[in-house]
């Protein structure tokens, strides 16, 4: 039962009031794009053992999505954010590092 | 025999006798007993039968770790099986079963499996019950179920009697045990000011300390406890609950703790259990430890305990297992045992110390008490029965070449001690195998990781390796003071002085004596409960079983209901022996939560029955109640399916209100439809990509049937969109999707166009909704109207098909859609929830003379069936796309995009061969079985018949006198007119006709009058 802090209204939320939503900053493939730019973006998905970006919502509280920054592993949270960005800020990027030097994630590190 | 005692038992009150049966028979015990320890003064030694051979057995142990002595406790709506003696307190009109025998515990048919015990070795059941096929189901598993299986199911017609609750809490340091180490903690970090509880799983505080003597501060431990217990409880910033166990240790210092509040005292009112949710900053896992058994012939006859068990009963309780009792042992704790039953007048006939040299202080006490103690020496086997008569002792290092026989009633073994390393390991912690001691204890440098990333549980006293007193008191001491450290508080680590008897080193004995013969091997238990030995452990490593986690499935060791506390380590090492490996390679299994069982009435809290959900009632929910709503639920609303009439079955109820509603008017409480008001400069836009049609170019003030699919493509919900201003539309969803589809909305909104100008908001409960259907639907609004002296314009031309307009209507605020479900001229009319049932009367009063009736779900399900219209969970299933539905027409051709569009293109979902939707109608009339499949030509690869389609909605239509139905069938559209084969489960074959799906008004010319 995992504690994250919404970055919108400042709760410490429990995992019982968190909706998961997979993995975060997936880029959106629609129309246009190819048979395996569509796949990739539907079906396939991180599954690290350590430093992992995901998606969640603070269901029961404000309702807003956000995304956090985390060691699969360990459990350890390096801090979570907006959703309303498509890449890592620099300060949850910095907070890896310092716990993770040398950790990459997708295109980030 | 066992016995009471004339001395001694410090927790019983002898001037408070309490009766009490077992299996049938009445016994009398004290208050402050236990079950286990009452059986043991009555002389109640043999307790149950083993699982797989039904051995008798006997009490081992004293506490949570007991494998044997499992009862069924109560009768009737308080029944509850294989609950333990040692952890049931005892009252007064207790009643217990023995289990797992048959017809008595005294004469057992089952024990023939004893007999048998050389053809049923480790992994029998997989080995031999595989093949062939039809034996498992008619022969194996009737047996087995009969004469197999610890306790029996409570009966499935009664229902528990009593309640339960939750409990949320939340602290800065829990710590987890109520003996020394955890007072000693807990005294630590509470002085800091930190907030502190403690849970102690039994009745009574201070753990083994009083039992095992020595000095604390110069005094009795006892003194030491009471005197550390007043101390905390006058702190405010202290909570102490006995009774209460530490269950489980979860992410982020989360942890359960499991309070049995009444079991001791039933009637007492209130919970029977409380589960306490918690948070913690920091845990201290104050677990103690748990003597290991000696894997010997015999280990499990009943009379065989665990010596410091037996240490337990006598003090504790007054009772003993016998009077002539044996020793073995590897340690010199076990010593401790002959000295408190020597003390208590009961005969040490023999001493077994496995060790060559023997022991320490405490052995020389024994001896010179004048007990005989034998060094390198050990036990070659028990006689079987039930109860220890003889025991043949031999070398330890020896093949159990019996040198002597003696006499004794009752043999206390002691293997060493391994801590309770369970809470520490159930979230990540892990462990080192210490060489001294020959156990795994938790290793400080690797504890579970809190969100922060440093450790959130610290191990304290014999929990984390430590065993003697003054060591596990220091330990404790800087365990609390770490703990509080860590949140947030300022500690000082004073310890209490712990004075006990120094120990020699013990000697790892895996197995007594040390190369023992085969024929003792089968007879040298590990796992008592599950009836694993020594030589299953070793098959099972013959036959390729190397990991850990696998010999444990292979040979059960370890998953019977004690989850393998006293077998977990003696069974390792076997494997590991046989494995040629050494211990800490081989490694344990997993520890999950919950530590020892809970009840499932616990788990559940308060949340049975009414209140297991909430329940969402309409504004009009009462009216329906008391005019014969047949309910049914729908997501966590409850809507009538029928208005059933008296004298009237629920099927002639539908039938009437279809006849009714398709002749005069019925009216739907619709309220329940979602409501999703979606607004902002980009609304049209984003509706637009959240809609298969176009959204966008929706003019003012009209309305439009769409569908919503997921990214995948798959349709996911339908309903009505009316434009309502430039800047706002209202989203219908069906009743179960409006709270997915918000959070649907609200997700595309916030993490992929989270620029555009949206908002959304789910006003379903604001409104009460009423579908006003039928040829007379119109007079009756109209009559409405005259009775208020006007009100809307509510004539095909003021207000046609597919249009909205606010108005009122007979006096009353609302917004009237003219849409239609079943194909009837058709108001949809919303009004405010407050005023929704006041609207209902006025429509039902008004239309009596048009003969208005109210309808359920089942006449709006047939109606639209008739119709051909889809219902979202029937004709879809998650795997359906609207293509598939022949909802072309509903699918933009001129967006470039929206949600689900591009998967719509994947070569799978374009395939000519997905099946399609079609109308089906049997050859005479019968109504198709739900869910049926229609089979083709030939056979697939299992050789099973092809199928080519199935019945997604089937109904009896008594509008058209005749069954109907809808499915997906392959190449259905172009089969019109053929007949196809759908058999039943009952054997019969439906034959039906592919048919156009829309049975009843095909041109659509009575809703669009
Ligand atoms: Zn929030």
């Amino acid at each position: 039962m995992l504690i994250l802090e919404c970055p919108y209204c400042g709760v410490k939320a429990e995992e019982t009031e968190l909706h998961a939503g997979g993995e975060a900053h997936l880029k959106r493939f629609g129309p246009g794009s190819s048979d395996d730019e569509f796949h990739d973006y539907l079906f396939m998905r991180e599954n690290p053992k350590g430093v992992h970006f995901e998606r969640w919502r603070h269901v029961t509280g404000c309702g807003k999505w956000f995304h956090a920054a985390r060691c699969t592993m360990t459990l350890e949270v390096f801090g979570t954010y907006t959703a309303q960005t498509s890449a890592p800020p620099q300060e949850i990027r910095d907070a890896i590092t310092a716990k993770r030097p040398g950790w990459s994630w997708r295109e980030f590190e | 025999m066992s016995t009471r005692l004339a001395t001694q038992g410090r927790l019983i009150d002898r001037s408070k006798p309490i009766e009490f049966t077992f299996n049938g028979t009445r016994m009398t015990g004290y208050a402050g007993d236990t079950l286990a320890s009452a059986l043991l003064a009555n002389d109640q030694l043999l307790v149950g039968r083993s699982f797989k051979y039904h051995r008798p057995r006997g009490l081992v142990a004293s506490g949570a770790e007991e494998p044997n002595a499992l009862v069924g406790l109560g009768t009737g709506d308080r029944f509850e099986p294989n609950q333990r003696a040692t952890t049931t307190e005892l009252f007064s009109g207790l009643s217990a079963q023995s289990q797992n025998h048959w017809p008595s515990l005294e004469f057992d048919v089952g024990v023939v499996n004893n007999k048998l015990a050389r053809f049923l070795p480790a992994g029998f059941y997989y080995k031999m019950f595989i093949h062939p096929k039809p034996f498992w189901k008619h022969v194996y598993e009737p047996i087995i179920r009969k004469s197999a299986g610890l306790g029996q199911a409570p009966d499935r017609e009664l229902k528990d009697a009593d309640t339960y609750e939750h409990f949320y809490y939340f602290c800065d340091v829990l710590v987890i045990g109520g003996g020394v180490a955890g007072l000693q903690a807990a005294l630590v970090a509470a002085k800091s000011g930190a907030k502190v509880l403690v849970l102690e799983q039994n009745a009574h505080w201070g753990g083994r300390a009083p039992v095992d003597g020595g000095t604390i501060d110069g005094d009795y431990p006892e003194a030491w406890v009471e005197q550390t217990l007043a101390e905390l409880s006058a702190m405010e910033n202290v909570t102490l609950r006995n009774r209460c166990m530490g269950a489980g240790v979860y992410d982020h210092g989360y942890a359960l703790g499991y309070e049995r509040l009444t079991d001791h005292a039933p009637g007492q009112g209130g919970p029977r259990h409380r589960m306490w949710r918690i948070r913690a900053k920091q845990i201290v896992t104050a677990t103690g430890a748990i003597e290991r058994p000696l894997s010997f012939a015999g280990n499990d006859v009943p009379g065989v305990m665990l010596a410091a068990a037996m240490r337990d009963y006598v003090v504790n309780w007054g009772a003993t297992p016998g009077k002539r009792v044996l020793v073995a042992t590897n340690n010199d704790d076990a010593y401790r045992t002959a000295l408190t039953l020597h003390a208590a007048g009961i005969e040490v006939v023999r001493v077994l110390d496995t060790r060559e040299t023997g022991g320490g202080a405490l052995m020389e006490e024994v001896r010179a008490l004048g007990i005989r103690v034998e060094c390198g020496r050990g036990i070659a086997k028990v006689k079987d029965g039930k109860c220890v008569t003889r025991v043949a002792i031999c070398a330890q290092n020896g093949q159990g070449g019996a040198q002597e026989e003696v006499e004794a009633d009752a043999v206390a073994m002691s293997g060493g001690w391994s801590p309770v390393v369970h809470l520490w390991s159930h979230c990540g912690g892990k462990l080192t195998w210490d060489d001294a001691q020959a156990h795994f204890r938790p290793d400080p440098a690797r504890p579970p990781l809190g969100a922060d990333g440093a450790g959130f549980v610290v191990a304290a006293g014999s929990a984390n390796g430590p065993l003697g007193l003054g060591a596990v008191l220091s330990d404790a001491a800087e365990a609390g003071a770490k703990a509080a450290a860590a949140a947030g508080f300022k500690a000082e680590a004073k310890p209490a002085a712990g004075v006990a008897q120094d120990e020699a080193p013990m000697q790892p004995v895996w197995l007594m004596p040390a190369r023992a013969e085969i024929d003792l091997r089968m007879k040298a238990w590990l796992d008592f409960q599950n009836d694993v030995k020594v030589s299953d452990v070793q098959l099972a490593a013959r036959e390729g079983f190397e990991s850990v986690e696998h010999t444990k499935r292979y040979t059960t060791l370890g998953m019977a209901t004690d989850q393998g506390k006293l077998s977990n380590i003696n069974g390792l090492a076997v494997l590991a022996d046989s494995l040629g490996s050494e211990i800490p390679q081989v490694g344990t299994t997993t520890f999950r939560p919950p530590y020892h069982p809970i009840s499932m009435g616990a788990i559940g809290g308060e949340a049975r029955g009414e209140i297991f959900q909430p329940l969402r009632k309409t504004p009009m929910h009462d009216w329906h109640d008391a005019n014969g709503a047949d309910w049914e639920p729908v997501g966590h609303w409850r809507r009538p399916y029928a208005f059933v009439r008296a004298g009237e079955s629920v099927k002639e109820a539908v039938s009437r209100e279809i006849l009714n509603t398709r002749q005069n008017v019925g009216l739907l409480d619709a309220s329940t439809l979602g409501k999703l008001i979606v607004k902002g400069p980009d609304a049209g836009r984003f509706l637009d990509m959240m809609y298969t049609n176009m959204m966008s170019t929706l003019k003012v003030g009209k309305c439009r049937y769409g569908l919503m699919c997921s990214e995948n493509g798959f349709l996911s919900d339908d309903g009505v969109v009316a434009r309502i201003d430039e800047e706002t539309w209202l989203c219908h969803t069906t009743t179960g999707g409006a709270d997915r589809i918000h959070a649907h909305m609200e997700e595309w909104l916030q993490t992929e166009w989270w620029d555009w100008k949206v908002y959304v908001a789910n006003v379903t409960e604001q409104l009460a909704q009423v579908a006003v259907v039928g040829p007379k639907a119109r007079m009756l609004l109209e009559k409405l109207n005259a009775e208020a002296g006007g009100g809307m314009d509510v004539s095909k031309e003021a207000l046609p098909f597919m249009e909205w307009k606010d108005g009122e209507i007979g006096g009353f605020k609302c917004r009237a859609y003219r849409i239609s479900f079943s194909g009837e001229l058709s108001y949809e009319i919303a009004v405010p929830a407050s005023q929704g049932q006041a609207f209902w009367d006025a429509l039902m009063a008004a239309g009596a003379e048009f003969g208005v009736m109210p309808y359920g779900t089942e006449c709006l399900h047939v109606m639209r069936a008739e119709k051909g219209f889809i219902m979202i969970g029937d004709e879809t299933d998650g795997t359906v796309i609207p293509q598939d539905l022949g909802l072309n027409w509903a699918i933009s051709k001129k967006k470039e995009d929206f949600i689900g569009k591009r998967a719509q293109q994947r070569s799978h979902m374009v395939d000519p061969d997905r099946w399609q939707l079609v109308g089906l109608e049997t050859l005479d009339g019968a109504v198709l079985p739900d869910g049926a499949y229609a089979v083709g030509s030939g056979v697939n690869a299992n050789g099973q018949k092809n199928t080519i389609g199935r019945v997604t909605s089937t109904y009896h239509s008594p509008t058209l006198g005749k069954g109907i139905a809808m499915g997906l069938v392959k190449h259905g559209p172009k089969r019109m007119g053929e007949v196809i084969e759908f058999p039943g489960t009952d054997g019969t074959v439906y034959k039906a006709k592919i048919v156009d799906p829309v049975f009843y008004d095909k041109e659509g010319e009575k809703q669009n009058v």
